[in-house]
């Protein structure tokens, strides 16, 4: 069950950062030519690889117990972070994330930034698409490598990051475009409450308590903490309505 | 030295994030789930109900400053 929920997790995390590379990827590489672009997302994909390889081996080496603690609390924290932002989206609060927007943003940038050739690169191109794919791709090897250690199986965590990462660029070869119809917030919401419920089980773990019902406790935290989100996109987008429509009024 | 300043601010926001409070009450939930678990008191409860104030609170102060 844990590892459904691991590839799982990782799958929909990584799909949602590889969507927002892929956008600024795009513009870039559309608006600048290809060349320097790619040689940025390489090279951003060698400095995560550096990144992972070096962080990993170091994450198995900590005790079981003090990882569940120090890896629970981080996920928790993060997590809550990803839940708070989906949440705010979701009632109205925050602007959903538009990809097409972005793209077009990004693409006007592009254009009118002058051309600095560095090493024989177009440094603008260079830059963003290693910045771009580099940042992203550090929540996916956060969120990997976190999770993998504990559950003992980085290969099995990082099986659902490949998966979303083939996916998602062959969606972007196809289509050329930046991907707006994919239900981001909503992957960010599932994302954001499974981080939150290994974060709880784990650090709980860690500290010393028994879950009533072991593993399966987790289908129960996941319950309740997908209860109490949507509590509060509901309560939160009746505030936001009131809200908006007062200021029509006045 | 502003590396050593950008790369440690590079990862407090990364982790932490723009509400500092959520990482603070994590974490003294989690303290006092040991020292509850220390005593032998079961504390199993404690972190999911603290993860609905933190949360709670942290959305609160966001709307209020929206308000």
């Amino acid at each position: 069950m844990s590892a459904v929920f691991l590839v799982l997790s990782t799958f929909l995390a990584s799909a949602v950062e590889m969507v927002e590379a892929l956008t600024i990827v795009l513009a870039v590489g559309i608006s600048r030519g290809w060349r320097s672009t790619l040689i940025g997302v390489g090279s951003a994909i060698i400095a995560l690889a550096i990144v992972v390889s070096l962080l990993g081996p170091a994450l198995t080496r900590i005790p079981i117990n003090d990882l569940r603690v120090f890896v629970g609390a981080l996920l928790l924290i993060f997590g809550l972070q990803w839940l708070r932002k989906a949440i705010l989206r979701a009632s109205g609060y925050k602007a959903l994330h538009d990809e097409a927007a972005i793209y077009q943003r990004e693409l006007a940038e592009a254009k009118s930034a002058a051309t600095v050739v560095r090493a024989d690169l177009d440094w603008y191109s260079f830059t963003l698409s290693f910045k771009g794919v580099f940042l992203e791709g550090l929540e996916v090897a956060f969120i990997v490598l976190t999770f993998g250690s504990i559950h003992g199986d980085i290969p099995l965590a990082a099986v659902g990051a490949a998966a979303a990462i083939v996916i998602v660029g062959l969606a972007g070869i196809l289509v050329h475009a930046p991907l707006a119809r994919v239900p981001e917030n909503t992957m960010k919401f599932s994302v954001g409450a499974m981080l939150t419920t290994f974060g709880t089980f784990w650090a709980a773990e860690g500290v010393g308590v028994n879950w009533p019902g072991s593993d399966a406790a987790i289908l129960g935290i996941l319950a309740f903490v997908l209860v109490i989100s949507f509590g509060f996109v509901a309560s939160l987008r009746q505030q936001h309505t009131r809200l908006v429509v007062a200021e029509k009024e006045a | 030295m502003s590396f050593i300043k950008n790369f440690g601010l590079f990862w407090y926001d990364f982790v932490v994030g723009d509400d500092w409070s959520v990482a603070v009450g994590i974490v003294i939930a989690l303290i006092i789930t040991a020292l509850l678990e220390h005593q032998n008191i079961t504390a199993w409860w404690l972190m999911p109900v603290a993860v609905v104030l933190v949360l709670a609170m942290s959305l609160w102060r966001v709307t209020q400053k929206a308000d």
